[in-house]
This record gives C-alpha cells, sequence and structure tokens, in this order.
C-alpha cells in the first residue's frame, strides 16, 4: 500500500507497509540506510498517530533522501537546514509529529550552528542523525565524525581534525534526549525509536550507520555479534552497567573516573556497579565521553548504546502557546483592534 | 501669528541627547492637531559614537504643513542644533535664512573643538551665520534653572534639557504641550519625579518663549491643521509591514508565522509582531539569517502564512533557501528592508540597491514576484499585497521597502477590514476514498499548484529541492521534463501581469516630453518635484511610480512609449534603468543617488529641468 491508496478512516490501525512510498529507495545495496528506514517504519504504526499527522524533514546527504521513502507529508530540503524547517512547521503546528533525518555532515558540519540552537530550544522533534562517519554522496570526503588518521578523498595523509562527539555536543547544548543505536540490530533500533519518539522534547538519536561504499570498516568492531559484546554496552535504566561475553566485565566510578573491572576477579556483585539513571545528567556527560577512550582492549571503555540521557523539559512550543494564551487570556485581539492600534487620535 | 503653509525642522543633538525622542514627541503633537506630516530620522550604527564629535551626531527632520507633504523637506526650515557637531554637519541643509535655534552650552570651547572648528572660532559669535537667523539659548543653564529644587542629580537634571528645546518649539509653533505631559507621566509612571521633572522642563522651555524678547522680531507661527475628520494612527514603514502581515493572515484565515534574525534597519518588524501574540502571531526568532528563513519554509510548508525579514546582507545569506521556496512553490513573503550596501555597507542609511538582488539573486533559473513600497503607510499596503500574491499563487514574493520608509512615519487613517481586498489560499481539501491520487504539481490555468497542509488524510506527499517530476512531484532527472519545469515556474510569475493592476500614472499628462519613473521610496521627492516642476510650467512632465517590479504591470511598454524620454531616479548605481532597457529596448536618461540618503525634490527637480532642457 502507498499513499496513492487512501486509507479507508483516518487513524486506522496501521501496519508498517503504510508507510511505504511508492518510490524505491536508491540507496547502494549493503548500505545502512534501508535497515533504519525499516525501523522506522516499523516503529511509527506503533504510535497511534494518523498518517497523515507525520512529517518527515530532512537536508541533504544519502539518509537526507528518506522522506521520499515514507509514506507521511515530507520535505527533503536543503543542506544542513532540516532542523530550522522542522522547529518552523512544529512552532506553527505542535500537534503534527515530526521526525527530522539527518546525516553526520548535514547535522554536524554544514548544520552544526542550526544542530546546538535547535537543541538548546528543545522542540519536540525526533531527530535521526545517520552517523557513517564519511560522506557518501559526494563520494568519500571526512566528515566531522571520521576518527583521526583515516584517508580519504580529502585527506589522503590521514585526518587532522579532531571529530566530533555528538553525545557530549548534544548534552552541552542542552538537549534533553541522547540515544545511540546501530544499523545491524534492528530489534534493539526499533526500541530506541519509539523511546525517541515517546519522548517530549528533542530527541536525537545517533545510529551508527555503515557505509559499505567509502567507509565499510568504520563500524567493524561492532559487525560480528562474538566481537560486539566486548566493545559495546547496552544501556538499561536502573541496572548496573555490565557487558562483555558472559557479563564478565562491568563499570565502576572511581571518583569520577568509569574504570572497567572484571566483576568475577573482584569479587563484585552487581550492586557494586555503576547503575544507570537516565536522568542524570553528570553520569551521562561521562557516559558521552566512553566513546573517546583510548585505553588498551581490556580496559577499555565500551561504546554505549540505548539511552544515554533522558530527563524532559518544556518544549519551544510549549512555551510559546503558553504565552500566546496569556496574551490572549482576555480574549483574542479583534482585526478592528488591529487597524486602530493603539497610538490613534481623532481629528475632530 | 504668522500662518505658514508647511515648514520643516531638524532636531540634531549628539546621539545621546534624546533628539530621536523629541523628535517623535513633536511629530505626534503635529499629527494629533491634524497637520500633514512626514518625518525621517537620521542616526549613526554606533549606539553611542564618541560624544561631541560629527560622527555621533543624530537628527529628527519631520516636515508638517497645511497642504499633503510627502517628504521631510529637501532642505530645513528651522534647525536645533544642541552641539556645535550638530550644527557643522547639518548648515548645508538649512535654507538660506532658516532659523537655528543653538544650544549654547554645545558651544564651548571643549565642543567647538570636538565638532573641528579652529581654535578660537565660534560659529555663534563670528558672524559666520550671517545668512541665518540665529538664536543662542543657554538651554542647560535654563533648564538647570527651572529644576534646582527637583531634588534630582545634577545628571538627571542635564538629561531633560531635550524637553526644554521641546516645549521651546511648541511655543514657536503655537502648539499645545499637553500630549507630551500626558506621554512623559506614563512613560516615567514607576519614576514621578522624573516624570515630574521632564513636565516641568516643557513648560519651562513653552514660557520661556512667552517671556523672552528675543523672538520678537520673527513672532511665533501657525500651521493651519489639514487632515480631514476621522480616527488616525502614525505609523513607520517598519509597523506597517508587520500590521500588514498580521491583517493578511487574518483576512486569509491562516496562523502568522515569522522567522527572523535581528538587523538593522529591519528588525522593528520582528520585535512589533513578538508583541502581537494577542492576534496568535508565532514569531521564531532565529541563530541566523538562514534559519530565519528556512524556519518560515517549515511553517508554510505546515499551512501558516509565512514571513521572513531581513535587509541586504540577510538577503544574501537566504538566496539559497529562496531557490527551494521556489521549487517547493509554497507560499512566503521576505521583506527586505535595503540598506546602504555592499557588504555592511551603510547600515542605518537607505539605499535601493538589492533590486538586482532580489530580481536575480538565486542560482538556477528562479523567478518570483518582487513588489516595493512607496511610502511608510504603504509598506501597508504592499506587504499585503506580497501575502495575497504569495498565497493565491503559490511562490516566495520579495516586498522591498528601505531604511527611509522603515524608520520614517506619517499619519494614517485608519481603514476598516472590509476594504481590504480578499485573500483566497489556494487550500487542498482532504481526499475521500473515491478521489483519484494526489498531485502535487497539478497546477491550475493560472499555473498555480495547491497547498496540501499536513494533517489533512489523504494528501501525504514530498516536497524537496530535487527536480519535480511535471504534476507528480517525484524527483526527476529527466531532460525534458526540466525543462518543461523550469518554463512553467517562469510563466506562472510572468502570468500575474494578468491579475495585477494596470500601471497608472500618479500626476501628469499621459504622453508628452518626459516619463519620472520611479519605484520605492523615492516617491514623496518625485511627487513634489512635479509639482513643483508643473507650477514652474513644465506641464508635460509626468510620474509614474512602479510598486510590481516582477512582473511589470502588462501596459507599462506602452505607457513608455507615450513620452519623449523616460528619466529613471534611483538611489543606487543604476539597477531599474538595467531592467528597462533590456525589456523594452528604450534609452532611458538615469539619475543616481548613492550618498546613503534618500532623494530630495530639489535635485530631483533639478534634473527634470535638464532633461527638459536637452529634449528643447
Amino acid at each position: 500500500m502507498s499513499d496513492t491508496e487512501i486509507l479507508a478512516t483516518s487513524g486506522a490501525t496501521l501496519t508498517s507497509k503504510d508507510f511505504a512510498s511508492d518510490q524505491e529507495p536508491k540507496w547502494c545495496p549493503g548500505c545502512g540506510d534501508h535497515a533504519v528506514l525499516q525501523q522506522i517504519k516499523n516503529t511509527l504504526p506503533d504510535l497511534g498517530i494518523p498518517r497523515e499527522n507525520f512529517v518527515f524533514i530532512s537536508g541533504i546527504g544519502c539518509s537526507s533522501r528518506l522522506p521520499y521513502y515514507v509514506s507521511a507529508y515530507g520535505v527533503h530540503g536543503i543542506h544542513g537546514r532540516a532542523l530550522p524547517m522542522a522547529t518552523g512547521l512544529k512552532t506553527a503546528r505542535p500537534e503534527l509529529c515530526v521526525w527530522v533525518a539527518t546525516g553526520d555532515g548535514d547535522a554536524l558540519s554544514i548544520g552544526g550552528n542550526h544542530f546546538i540552537h535547535t537543541l538548546r530550544r528543545n522542540p519536540d522533534l525526533n531527530v535521526v542523525l545517520f552517523n557513517n562517519e564519511i560522506y557518501g554522496l559526494t563520494k568519500g570526503q571526512y566528515s566531522p565524525t571520521t576518527k583521526l588518521g583515516l584517508k580519504t578523498v580529502t585527506s589522503p595523509s590521514g585526518v587532522i581534525d579532531h571529530p566530533f562527539n555528538t553525545a557530549s555536543l548534544t548534552i552541552g547544548s542542552g538537549g534533553s534526549f541522547f540515544a545511540r543505536a546501530f544499523d545491524r540490530d534492528g530489534k534493539f533500533l526499533r526500541g530506541v525509536l519509539t523511546r525517541a519518539a515517546k519522548h517530549k522534547g528533542l530527541s536525537l538519536v545517533e545510529i551508527y550507520q555503515n557505509c559499505p561504499i567509502f567507509n565499510n570498516s568504520a563500524f567493524e568492531a561492532f559487525a560480528s555479534s562474538e566481537n560486539r559484546p566486548e566493545v559495546t554496552i547496552y544501556l538499561e535504566q536502573g541496572k548496573p552497567l555490565v557487558f562483555g561475553k558472559d557479563g564478565r566485565k562491568g563499570i565502576m566510578l572511581d571518583g569520577f573516573r568509569p574504570i572497567v573491572v572484571d566483576i568475577e576477579k573482584k569479587g563484585l556483585s552487581t550492586s557494586d556497579l555503576w547503575i544507570h539513571d537516565e536522568a542524570d545528567i553528570h553520569k551521562a556527560s561521562i557516559l558521552a565521553r566512553f566513546v573517546d577512550d583510548d585505553a588498551e582492549v581490556d580496559e577499555k571503555l565500551p561504546c554505549p548504546l540505548g539511552i544515554l540521557f533522558a530527563n524532559e523539559k518544556v518544549t519551544y512550543e510549549d512555551a510559546l502557546t503558553s504565552q500566546i494564551q496569556a496574551a490572549q487570556s482576555k480574549g483574542a485581539g479583534t482585526f478592528e483592534e488591529l487597524l486602530v492600534g493603539d497610538n490613534s487620535y481623532i481629528i475632530k | 501669528m504668522i500662518p505658514k503653509t508647511s515648514v520643516s525642522v531638524l532636531f540634531a543633538g549628539d546621539s545621546g541627547d534624546g533628539m530621536q525622542l523629541t523628535g517623535t514627541q513633536f511629530a505626534n503633537t503635529v499629527a494629533v492637531r491634524g497637520s500633514e506630516l512626514n518625518t525621517f530620522p537620521n542616526f549613526p550604527s554606533e549606539i553611542r559614537a564618541p560624544a561631541g564629535t560629527i560622527s555621533g551626531v543624530s537628527g529628527f527632520q519631520l516636515q508638517f504643513g497645511s497642504k499633503p507633504v510627502y517628504t521631510p523637506g529637501a532642505r530645513f526650515d528651522v534647525m536645533i542644533a544642541m552641539n556645535s557637531a550638530a550644527l557643522k554637519a547639518n548648515l548645508k541643509d538649512l535654507h538660506r535664512g532658516g532659523i537655528i535655534i543653538a544650544s549654547t552650552e554645545g558651544f564651548d570651547e571643549k565642543n567647538l573643538k570636538l565638532a573641528g572648528y579652529p581654535e578660537g572660532a565660534n560659529p555663534l559669535e563670528d558672524g559666520s551665520l550671517s545668512n541665518y537667523i540665529v538664536f543662542p539659548v543657554p538651554v542647560l543653564q535654563l533648564t538647570r534653572e527651572a529644576l534646582k529644587d527637583s531634588g534630582l542629580s545634577m545628571k538627571e537634571i542635564d538629561r531633560c534639557k531635550n524637553m526644554f528645546v521641546l516645549g521651546l518649539l511648541y511655543w514657536l509653533y503655537n502648539l499645545p504641550f499637553e500630549g507630551t505631559v500626558e506621554m512623559l507621566e506614563e512613560k516615567f509612571s514607576k519614576n514621578p519625579a522624573i516624570a515630574q521633572a521632564n513636565i516641568r522642563t516643557v513648560k519651562a522651555g513653552y514660557y520661556f518663549g512667552d517671556e523672552t524678547e528675543i523672538f520678537a522680531n520673527i513672532g511665533r507661527f501657525d500651521i493651519a491643521p489639514q487632515k480631514q475628520h476621522g480616527l488616525y494612527r502614525r505609523v513607520t514603514g517598519n509597523e506597517a509591514c508587520a500590521i500588514a502581515l498580521t491583517a493578511a493572515a487574518k483576512k486569509a484565515g491562516l496562523e502568522l508565522f515569522l522567522g527572523s534574525y535581528p538587523i538593522t534597519p529591519a528588525t522593528e518588524i520582528l520585535q512589533t509582531l513578538a508583541r502581537m501574540k494577542k492576534w496568535g502571531v508565532k514569531t521564531f526568532q532565529a541563530e541566523d539569517e538562514i534559519a530565519g528563513i528556512v524556519s518560515s519554509i517549515g511553517a508554510a510548508f505546515g499551512g501558516a502564512l509565512a514571513a521572513t525579514n531581513t535587509s541586504g546582507p540577510g538577503l544574501a545569506l537566504k538566496t539559497e533557501a529562496l531557490g527551494l521556496a521556489v521549487i517547493m512553490e509554497i507560499p512566503l513573503v521576505i521583506i527586505n528592508v535595503q540598506r546602504g550596501g555592499p557588504s555592511t555597507g551603510l547600515p542605518t542609511k537607505p539605499e535601493q540597491s538589492d533590486l538586482f538582488i532580489a530580481l536575480y539573486g538565486r542560482h538556477g533559473d528562479a523567478p518570483l514576484p518582487v513588489i516595493a513600497a512607496s511610502s511608510p503607510v504603504d509598506c501597508f499596503y504592499t506587504t499585503y499585497e506580497a501575502a495575497r500574491l504569495a498565497l493565491e499563487h503559490m511562490t516566495p514574493v520579495i516586498c522591498l521597502s528601505d531604511g527611509y520608509l522603515a524608520l520614517s512615519s506619517e499619519p494614517w487613517k485608519v481603514i476598516t477590514e472590509e476594504s481590504l481586498a480578499d485573500i483566497n489560499p489556494k487550500i487542498q481539501p482532504a481526499r475521500k476514498p473515491d478521489d483519484p491520487p494526489y498531485l502535487p504539481y497539478k497546477r491550475d490555468e493560472q499555473h498555480v499548484r495547491s497547498w496540501a497542509i499536513p494533517g489533512t488524510p489523504g494528501l501525504e506527499h514530498r516536497l524537496g529541492g530535487l527536480e519535480k517530476q511535471h504534476e507528480t512531484g517525484n524527483v526527476s532527472h529527466d531532460p525534458d521534463n526540466h525543462e518543461l519545469m523550469t518554463r512553467l515556474r517562469a510563466e506562472k510569475i510572468e502570468m500575474i501581469a494578468e491579475t495585477i493592476p494596470l500601471q497608472t500614472i500618479d500626476n501628469g499628462p499621459e504622453s508628452g516630453d518626459l516619463l519620472v519613473l520611479g519605484w520605492g521610496s523615492s516617491y514623496g521627492a518625485i511627487k513634489t518635484a512635479i509639482e513643483n516642476a508643473h507650477e514652474e510650467g513644465h506641464t508635460s512632465v509626468a510620474h509614474a511610480h512602479l510598486r510590481y517590479l516582477n512582473p511589470f504591470p502588462k501596459n507599462l511598454g506602452q505607457i513608455l512609449g507615450n513620452y519623449k524620454k523616460v528619466l529613471i531616479p534611483e538611489n543606487n548605481n543604476g539597477q531599474l534603468i538595467h531592467i528597462i532597457r533590456d525589456k523594452f529596448l528604450i534609452e532611458p536618461v538615469g539619475f543616481s543617488k548613492v550618498k546613503g540618503l534618500p532623494f530630495n525634490e530639489m535635485e530631483i527637480l533639478d534634473k527634470i529641468i535638464d532633461v527638459i532642457k536637452e529634449l528643447a
């Protein structure tokens, strides 16, 4: 089914197929974008929102083609500007469910200014940041998240720009929600997207997404189900930070410094470990830094997946709406009052 | 009492002397009394430029009269000079025989030096002003005397001195001070001591006029009220733009959204709309100019009447997004309040030099309608028309104002809702089960596509910057389709010429020797110059003023052919003249003024006479 076939009734029970547009995705075979699109389409029907109330806004880049493939309202805008477009839309129409598809170049390079300002304003948007650590659509130049030293067509001797830490940037900009997932774990991704959609305020979901053409090795460590538990940690609210094969390893806090411990060797119980509290901005700030850890393999902090931080605060559109309501508390302005103004005078 | 038909007054002083407030108060008083009025503030871009220097001079000029006045006056008849720099900066524009009221404390050794007078020279004493009528008044001393038992500090007392001058001018022009007293009571309601001090100073100035003998030789003047009875308000161009956007949204049954970034001299539009929450207006102060326009595109997609306001540098930043609005074919109003350019240029000074960027400043073939306001009140009608064109033709529209119109004001007889043109946006109704699929780029006979607003069942569709397939709106790289869509977008704009009013002659014969073709804020100066030309016997001169710059009214070519010569005055280095030449293959006479100042009627009259002489 596509949007050329109208749904019988607005608000009918929807399935993921109801969100497939009649356009064939034109991403490369093996691109992680296909999997993310599928999980978005899987997530939308669970939200209980009529299809006509969904809007997908994007900028420019491979992932920004996403709105064309979702049967909802959408705009494929200009490079870097998805967030202000979504903010304008959400401000004008707070009742709509607005999603943003953006990439590491779109959001963090050309759109970097919009990124930080939109986070601090906190409109209720669901922002899906496809991070493949490379420019794909322009064929392989390094991006603001490309790892140091990577040789690309514009860094033949290796990248010398230090990459952004998306989570730290989000939290530092006043973001109210940051989660991370990766393209190959569909079920987990769907759970994260659902939580993001339900978060009131701007939810930023960073998805490690593989570009098989220009940066195929970026997330190699995550690729095998064998190695993944050693390098990642799945965060669960109220649960201790445990990872590794058979849950051998845990994270403890030594003052402000997180350390990897072998639970059995040290004879620890899980209650000795760091307990995840997604509302704690101090802990979230430390979690955000895990990915920058350059310790040796056994002591290296894992990459946190799931919800690093979620703490609702007033949204931009709600704050504006209440100001308008206050201004109209003694009645809305009439056309006549507008035309007469408050400095008029009579000439007799 | 000596009757006069009109007078032009300049209040000039240091940018900290309160000249803008003084001028505004004087303007309010003459407006309420029923005079015709035109005002023009002229101030530096620095908030407090070095005190006492020429660069720190702030001026407020106004002309009021018992006959219509269309400019603040080519030259002023009366100048208030609060210091020597104010006199030095403005003397060249004072009529020979004009009146100077000089605050003597501003002509002490220190001030004279700061203004750059040679050592020992004082224009108030050395006879260099013998062509003018000079009244040296110790304003500061008289203010201090009036407030000596007020209990205020010396600094607070000295800040009242502008009110003394205001009171004196009220006396000289036989105007009541009660309106100003009310204003002061309201403005300083939380500080009654300051309010009373200012009020006492206004009265002291007024009674000084009564008691002193120094004005005995010239007497007092009286300018009879002229306005018809009725309800009036006074608006600046920027206020008029803001009111018009709100009015257009209400008339169209839509919500207004303004995405904007502060920039001189356009900011008051954002500020005025931010105060209009009572009318449900939503303003968004974005992080930059790009976010300003892009947020508006988002709001327009969402079904709002969306607008953004800016000035030259901001328009340059918005151009990529304008292209997106063109290809999305969504309604959007861009108000560009022009200032001196290029780059930061002259932020507080007007210019008409953004015509080219408005018409052509986008990559790709991206035509859009461009219209221009001709007076502060016309900012209302032109902005309203921009909104109507945007909503009814599904296109971004650029509405040009400039720093002169933006900050100038004139009285406006209050209008009614019924007098405003209807606005009928082409909103696509919800799709019923048996309806054919929605085609976002299906066009009507005007080539206008419909507006399908999110939340409407059955109209889910995707827009974007990639070329659109005819009718379906799907992404298309087909060569023939791109050519077709480029042509359709251009024709859509050209067809607007079929619906807009024909060009009219503002004043003068329908055919003859010379047509003065203007656009934008030069309206008042040209209009006055033509009246003067006719009075001087040059009756074969006419004036046409363009509101529609793209597309032109369809009879414009015919009108241009009715005169031997066309004169195009512009506050730029020659932009409209290129377009007229290109479009109509005629050779007009250009007349450029690029001084960061609007035209005055004398300059234009002189040019008209030059051209007529050459024709003879």
